[in-house]
């Protein structure tokens, strides 16, 4: 995988599998299974510290803000002007001005509000952040989102936490085609097939939480899914064979008695 | 004088700064962003900053969450 390194605004990452941190039972738990996946990119989200109670241990004791890229989400917004106060409160408790941004649209599919996603992306970009978009899996919204100014664009898969892998592979394949900016499948990976697929079809990287931190063994699925994504992302850089309806032989028929 | 931090009302000491505050809660200002009355401050300001009667701060952190945090 040498001299294959996924380049955003600038930025080189080693590893096209990222993680969120949320839904472990601890933060030890949250940090061996980072360390199982390769990851080197790592999503937080933004909220109220706990005043009343300051035995908590903080987040970054165990992800060492030096070693990883902390990229903090704007999850939980569901109008622009929050999802810009968060994106701003995150640049100023961290170190960059990377922002996952979410504007959601629906509390049951938690799907993307494209139409506030997109305002509120080119208030930030005015403002110097380097906006990564969690949004549906519309080429047209991602066209616009790289038109406005985002180095990457994050389609999700399936809805949050679902489960339920690619939903709609042929709309992923035209995002693909016609985005030339880095691709994220974000969202709605089950399982390490799922992973595979997305990067066997050209994405850039995978991003993913529940699959790992709610499978009955989160350490040993990140590690499934560190493979996966090698390993799909090996399979579209050496190109797959076409899909045939009949069978073409293997061994020669020289020689046969 | 009476604030809100975190949408919690407390009572501290007239003038109190911004950085004595996080200090009271034992709060790691490099990991922290604070909003006063809706305007992020930036770090540097922390010391110089002192509170006033009536004031609403928020204090963030980062916490786990991947795409939504229940």
């Amino acid at each position: 995988m040498t001299n294959d390194r996924l380049t955003i605004a600038g930025r080189e990452f080693k590893s096209r599998l990222w993680v969120g941190t949320g839904k472990y039972k601890d933060f030890a738990e949250t940090r061996r299974a980072i360390e199982a996946s390769g990851a080197d990119v790592v999503t937080v989200a933004v909220r109220r510290v706990n005043i009343t109670d300051r035995s908590k241990e903080n987040l970054l004791d165990y992800i060492d803000p030096k070693k990883y890229t902390i990229l903090p989400n704007t999850a939980g917004c569901y109008t622009v002007e929050d999802a810009v106060r968060y994106s701003r409160l995150a640049r100023a408790a961290g170190v960059s001005d990377l922002v996952k941004l979410e504007v959601i649209g629906d509390e049951k599919t938690l799907f993307p509000d494209t139409a506030g996603l997109i305002e509120a992306a080119k208030i930030l970009i005015k403002e110097g952040f380097i906006v990564l978009p969690y949004t549906n899996d519309d080429p047209i919204v991602a066209k616009k989102l790289v038109d406005i100014g985002c180095p990457a664009v994050m389609p999700l898969a399936a809805p949050i936490g679902s489960g339920l892998g690619i939903r709609n592979p042929y709309n992923l394949k035209i995002i693909l085609e016609t985005v030339k900016v880095p691709i994220i499948v974000d969202a709605g990976v089950g399982t390490a097939s799922d992973a595979a697929l997305a990067m066997e079809y050209g994405a850039d990287a995978v991003l993913m939480n529940t699959a790992i931190a709610g499978a009955k063994d989160p350490i040993m699925m990140a590690e499934a899914m560190k493979y996966a994504v090698d390993a799909g992302r090996l399979a579209y850089r050496a190109g797959r064979i076409p899909r045939k309806l009949y069978a073409t032989a293997s061994s020669p028929i020289e020689g046969m008695l | 004088m009476q604030v809100q931090i975190n949408g919690e009302q407390r009572t501290l000491a007239t003038g109190l700064t911004v950085a004595k505050l996080l200090q009271e809660l034992d709060i790691r200002p490099d990991r922290v962003a604070v909003e006063l009355n809706l305007a992020i401050l930036d770090r540097s300001e922390f010391d110089g900053r002192s509170l006033q009667e009536g004031d609403r701060i928020e204090i963030i952190s980062f916490i786990g969450g991947g795409q939504r945090v229940r």
